[in-house]
């Protein structure tokens, strides 16, 4: 029979392998899952763990599923130190590339004297974007106590249901075919590309210097150090004189505005217009990627790389397989699992046999 | 000789990093009052565990009456007729006396039934709590007694205790010693556990010594001197404090007319409170816990800035509406009486926990640089002996002791003008009980005011240059400690001062 005895102190070795024993677990069990649907393990493997970053063109594509991913966990990892349960980011990221798609529908008219500035004034408008629908639930939760979870989850709904008003109908491109989309936008308002031919984009280098900025905040300013004692222990915080309401603000309002710099990002980099189909889930893999990543900027960055592969190999078993490429979420959902499982380990120590009784 | 009630040998339990218990033995005859004394980490909380099931020892045999038994839960030691009160109650607030005990019983009776039965235990031991009143209405003395009623209605042959008096009055305490000898001239036996030497020798007929995790000594207490006691608990006599020489300097903090309603529904409302602190003095608060000890030190800390205007001044300065943070900079420095997760985060390091109260170290906006707060952590750590894995050690790896060393040192080196500390030696071994309080006393030498809540009499005798008695919510008159007894604090604990509770009771029938 196994057991589990409390360690004396949790172990700092499993607490980084605690990732790679989860990702190992994921693999066993995408093997069996291959086998069982009668296809080559080995191949459906190479599809999720060689073919994503097999050469340039292929790491571009990586790059651009990355970066959301990154951007937005990184907002998360904050809020979940700090124990605010944002789980609405896709919201945030929604409002973030209308309110970005807004500002690059002007970019032929009244906004042209901006010429190739405008790209800045729309990825300012994505994080102010961002920034506001976190607010309505820091305001809800700072003013009436309501749960945050549960606001910033239904925010969601009520972001998605308003850009496909949007899309449907004052923003609709008359030229459209009636088809639910905007025009495409002007091409001043594209992302500058880091290569010719590849998708890959300078938001990618935006989203490593949020990296850096983050970890200094979390790691290095007392502000930082104050939201993440009020995550810890809110006595504590209360006995230093932390403001909870601050911690609460800084970290929706940070969460909020990286969100919606992502949405901004992708709505000027892969998508060049509004559709109904700006949400594809960034917002609820990043909780799984800041979890993954342990919560602190760099491991967030492997763990986004690797959430990307997830979603290029689910595209690629499904097109040269014929897999499901709902594949992409059991990954994902089996990868989060096999990690909280694995967390136990850091506390516990797994033994053999049951508890010895008096003799 | 009859037969042992109890009879515990070659007892050994194993945690991870601690021997809790080893090769301890303990034989309770039936009627006989028996404590185990010994210093928090002794093993005595291990043993009672593995006494009622709660714990299972790696080794050791446990005979009942005779019988070889293997008690393998709480139940089936209330089974065998063993039954605790835990120092820490479990009752339901919102419930009657009577749910509560009807919760707690394994078989099955009517609610008048239980009602019926606790009348007849409450009037046969003296012990008097009405059935029908809710639970939150109770004084702490009378949740005990609740807490004692729901054992006793299961007839046990053996009763433990857990530090039972570390929340009563002096009066209450005799009171349930009067009980406790009733139950045991009925034949019950008692294991009582406790570090209160004057206790165990006014009330146990047997005594068995733990200290880290060994029996040190078996001995009759009334044959035995404080002194002695002590010897066999900690391997050493108490440390003795230097004698004192106060000289009173300016009046440094002024509370008054401060009176605030509760916050928490079960809280206390502070009553019309007066007092002061002068430089180079010690002020003691009394009192029995849950009398207002907690509002009035979040109000002086600032955790509760509602505090009337003008209530409360600092060497002349308003204090009362001011955040933690600005009160730190006037002076004010406060150790709260948790360590664990209010004075210190468990799980970030000595050197991060320094940052909760000490923004010295920090750069402009704020820039934490580490070298500077590890550089910070290893001093206090130095200058206050704290035993400690390094300036980088989590604060939970810490015994409670060092932890309270590392706290109260942290507020210490601050150089504050006035000092605040909660229950400044709860839970901590004698050493570093006696360096807390030279230290204490060293501060008020060198001219900080300082205030100190306890529920530690000896304690407050003996740093104290002036008392006060909190009760429900009032403070009495302040007495110099050579005019102050332990009789007549005690009557204050419970409200009966000039200006108290039962005063102003009497003044408005």
């Amino acid at each position: 029979m196994l057991r589990l005895e409390p360690r004396a102190k949790p172990s700092r070795a499993l607490s980084l392998l605690s990732p790679l024993i989860a990702l190992a677990i994921t693999v066993a069990v995408g093997v069996l899952l291959f086998a069982l649907l009668g296809k080559d393990p080995l191949r459906a493997l190479q599809m999720f763990f060689v073919e994503p970053v097999k050469n340039l063109p292929a790491l571009s594509e990586l790059s651009v599923k990355a970066t959301p991913l990154l951007l937005i966990a990184l907002g998360l990892a904050l809020c979940f130190r700090a124990n605010v349960w944002n789980i609405g980011a896709e919201g945030q990221f929604v409002l973030g590339a209308m309110a970005a798609g807004w500002v690059a529908l002007q970019a032929g008219g009244d906004l042209a004297w901006l010429g190739r500035g405008i790209v800045v004034v729309i990825l300012v408008a994505g994080v102010l974007g961002g920034m506001l629908w976190a607010a309505i639930v820091a305001l809800l939760r700072d003013r009436f106590n309501a749960n945050e979870i549960l606001v910033s989850l239904m925010l969601v709904y009520v972001a998605i249901l308003w850009l496909s008003y949007l899309v449907y109908g004052p923003w609709k491109d008359p030229k459209g075919y009636n088809f639910p989309q905007t025009v495409l936008f002007d091409a001043v308002t594209q992302i500058p590309r880091l290569a010719p031919k590849m998708r890959a984009n300078v938001g990618s280098l935006i989203a490593l210097a949020c990296v850096a900025v983050v970890w200094i905040f979390m790691f290095r300013l007392y502000r930082g150090f104050a939201l993440q004692v009020g995550g810890l222990a809110p006595l504590a915080a209360r006995y230093a004189g932390f403001s909870s309401g601050g911690a609460l603000w800084t970290a929706l309002l940070v969460s909020g505005g990286l969100a919606g710099l992502a949405g901004a990002l992708e709505v000027i980099g892969p998508l060049g217009q509004l559709t109904p189909h700006v949400p594809v889930g960034y917002g609820f893999a990043a909780i799984i990627v800041a979890f993954v990543g342990r919560l602190h900027p760099v491991g967030i960055v492997f763990a986004a790389i690797l959430m990307s592969m997830f979603y290029i190999g689910g595209e690629l078993a499904q097109s040269r397989m014929g897999l499901p490429k709902s594949l992409t979420g059991v990954f994902q959902g089996l990868l989060l699992f096999a990690l909280l499982a694995c967390d136990t380990l850091i506390n516990y120590r797994v033994r053999l046999g049951a508890e010895k009784l008096a003799r | 000789m009859s037969e042992a009630r109890l009879e515990l040998s070659g007892i050994v339990k194993q945690y991870p990093t601690v021997r809790a218990n080893d090769d301890v033995r303990l034989r309770v005859m039936p009627g006989q009052i028996h404590a185990v004394l010994g210093e928090n980490g002794a093993g005595k909380s291990t043993l009672m565990k593995i006494i009622y099931g709660a714990v299972q020892p790696d080794a050791g045999t446990m005979r009942w009456n005779g019988e070889p038994v293997q008690v393998k839960s709480p139940a089936a030691a209330r089974q065998l007729g063993i039954s605790m009160v835990y120092q820490h109650f479990s009752l339901f607030e919102t419930l009657t006396v009577a749910e509560n005990v009807w919760l707690g019983l394994d078989r099955s009776m009517r609610l008048p039934q239980v009602a019926a039965r606790i009348g007849e235990v409450a009037h046969s031991y003296g012990l008097d709590v009405d059935p029908g009143r809710p639970v939150h209405t109770l004084s702490v003395g009378e949740k005990q007694r609740v807490e004692i009623v729901r054992a006793l209605l299961t007839d046990p042959q053996l009763l433990i205790l857990d530090e039972p008096t570390s929340v009563l009055t002096p009066q209450a305490v005799e009171k349930l010693f009067v009980t406790l000898r009733r139950l045991a001239d009925g034949g019950t036996s008692i294991l009582y556990i406790s570090h209160k030497l004057d206790e165990i020798r006014a009330l146990c007929h047997h005594c068995t010594v733990l200290r880290g995790g060994r029996v040190t000594g078996e001995v009759d207490p009334s044959k035995e001197t404080n002194a002695s006691l002590s010897r066999l608990m900690i391997g050493a006599e108490p440390p003795a404090l230097r004698q004192r020489a106060s000289t009173q300097g300016a009046e440094v903090l002024t509370v008054k007319g401060l009176s605030l309603p509760r916050l928490d529904p079960y809280g206390v409302d502070l009553k019309d409170i007066a007092f002061s602190v002068h430089a180079g003095e010690i002020v003691g608060i009394a009192g029995v816990s849950g009398n207002g000890q907690q509002e009035l030190m979040a109000v002086l800390s600032g955790e509760d800035p509602r505090a009337p205007v003008g209530s409360v001044t600092l060497e002349g300065r308003d204090i009362g509406r001011l955040p933690p943070k600005p009160r730190r900079r006037a002076g004010l420095h406060f150790v709260p009486e948790e360590r664990l997760g209010r004075g210190a985060v468990p799980t970030l390091s000595l050197a991060q926990n320094t940052l909760l109260t000490r923004t010295s170290t920090l750069g402009p906006a704020g820039w934490i640089a580490p070298s500077r707060v590890r550089a910070l952590a290893g001093r206090l750590i130095e200058r206050f002996q704290v035993k400690a894995g390094g300036p980088d050690a989590a604060a939970r790896s810490l015994s409670g002791g060092n932890l309270q060393k590392f706290i109260v040192g942290r507020e210490i080196d601050a150089g504050p003008r006035l000092l605040i500390v909660a229950q400044p030696t709860w839970g901590v071994d004698v050493g570093a009980a006696a360096l807390i309080r030279g230290e204490l006393l060293a501060l008020r030498d060198a001219g900080c005011a300082l205030l100190v809540v306890s529920e530690e009499l000896d304690e407050l005798f003996e740093i104290s240059d002036r008392l006060l008695v909190i009760a429900r919510g009032r403070i009495s008159p302040s007495v110099p400690i050579a005019q102050a007894s332990i009789e007549r604090i005690g009557e204050w604990m419970s409200g009966l001062f000039p200006g108290g509770v039962r005063e102003a009771e009497r003044a408005a029938a």
